[in-house]
């Protein structure tokens, strides 16, 4: 999916704005786990974005801006204050090595019930980046912009994210009552 | 360069995030190498399955109409919905008001034109040469005379010792329908009596007390199917007596 990145002159918010209106009632109830808190989220990142619009650079990206105000209004929300701690830690540390062991090639990744619980199941952190990056196949520089972090985090937290839901499944398999 | 050099470098690639120049390099070593592959598969998998679990929920139309009035938007939807809402009923009401009200203007003219008409009738009857298609007194007379001129028969009263005189009768028009109009003398006036069949629900054909038309008094109501008018210059009293007896006609 195209966002226009530069807003050309007399483009109106709302032309912007609604295209992404799916993609972010999505993200906001990952989030929130919760549907009347997703939508009270999608409605507030509306009403914010409109009221700062004019400050909008022409030229950053629309969609991780829409996505970076959802997010704030996330974390300043009830619940995402319980969630905040997991998602600023600090994560730095070098991208290690993950060769898919034959254990791990055991998962079924088709299995969608599966892999939905699981993103459940994990850390906020590691939900919100995966879903960035596979759901709305945002760059590394627009998961940077939304989640407010260098590209080298953006690496790290994803690669950990994914080892994480590896392992998640793995567990599933291996002693999980519904272990295919 | 060594499996292990690209390890750290798999994600970025299946991510299509690795510089082109870096992109083509893996691409030819992973033609080469079924380990660096399989596990390319494997991350390119787990991407998509992410993606097809992730992507989840889908809001209400409640919300997606929500924001959009937020936005000033309406969605075409949403507006004709309002619009239905209210408008229908509305323009319904209307549509019921206007009819109603044209309905009764309509029928408040055609009794109007039915009462002129006779009034018309009743005057052409008395300026015509030969009034009465049948010059008789007598009600037996007359009566018979009418049998197979008009699609139905009637009673008239026994008038001997009353003011009024059967003084004939001819077979008159009404809305393309014949009837009979049976003339009465009352001292020196005359008085016509419209009979047609009452075709009913019309305001023309609804009953009337004495009322007046062009100055002519008029009397009108149904017995029978039939429909009576009374139509004369006479006063109303008169006018009522006549009604009266032939009411009671049997």
């Amino acid at each position: 999916m195209t966002v226009p990145d530069q807003r050309a002159p007399g483009v109106k918010f709302e032309d912007l704005a609604l295209p992404l209106f799916d993609q972010l009632y999505n993200f906001a109830r990952w989030l929130a786990q919760d549907t009347s808190e997703a939508e009270d989220l999608v409605q507030e990142t509306y009403v914010k974005a409109l009221r700062g619009f004019s400050g909008f650079q022409a030229g950053t990206n629309f969609r991780a801006w829409m996505f970076r105000i959802l997010r704030n209004s996330f974390l300043t929300s009830r619940s995402g204050l319980k969630a905040t701690v997991s998602l600023e830690e600090d994560e730095t540390g070098a991208v290690a090595s993950s060769a898919p062991t034959p254990e791990t090639m055991l998962i079924d990744l088709a299995d969608r019930d599966a892999v939905r619980e699981a993103l459940t199941e994990l850390p906020a952190a590691a939900r919100e980046i995966l879903l960035l990056c596979e759901v709305e196949e945002m760059s590394y520089e627009e998961i940077a912009q939304v989640l407010a972090i260098p590209i080298g985090t953006v690496m790290s937290r994803l690669h950990r994210a994914r080892k994480a839901l590896r392992l998640w499944l793995l567990d599933k398999i291996k002693g999980g009552p519904h272990g295919v | 360069m060594a499996c292990e050099a690209w390890r750290n470098k798999l994600d970025a690639y299946a991510d299509g995030e690795l510089a082109a120049a870096e992109t083509a390099e893996l691409g030819a070593h992973l033609r080469q190498c079924a380990s660096c592959a399989a596990d390319v598969l494997e991350r390119v998998q787990l991407k998509r399955s992410i993606a097809a679990a992730g992507n989840h929920y889908a809001a209400s139309a409640q919300l997606r109409e929500k924001v959009g009035r937020s936005m000033g938007v309406a969605p075409q939807r949403d507006r004709l919905r309002w619009w239905n809402l209210v408008a229908a009923p509305a323009a319904l009401v209307l549509i019921i008001l206007f009819a109603a009200n044209f309905y009764a203007d309509r029928e408040k003219a055609r009794q109007e034109r039915v009462y002129s008409e006779l009034a018309d009738l009743h005057v052409a009857t008395l300026a015509s040469v030969n009034p009465v298609d049948v010059l008789s007194t007598d009600r037996h007379t007359v009566k018979p005379w009418f049998e197979g001129k008009i699609p139905f028969t009637f009673n008239l009263p026994e008038l001997a010792g009353t003011d009024f005189t059967l003084v004939g009768g001819r077979v008159a028009y009404l809305e393309q329908a014949p009837g009979a109009q049976l003339i009465y003398r009352s001292r020196k006036h005359q008085i016509s009596v419209f009979i047609f069949q009452d075709r009913g629900g019309s305001a023309a054909r609804r009953d009337s007390g004495p009322a007046s038309a062009l100055s002519f008094s008029m009397e009108s109501w149904s017995k029978n199917g039939l429909r009576y008018f009374v139509v004369g210059d006479v006063g109303r009293d008169d006018l009522a007596a006549l009604s009266k007896f032939l009411r009671d006609a049997v």
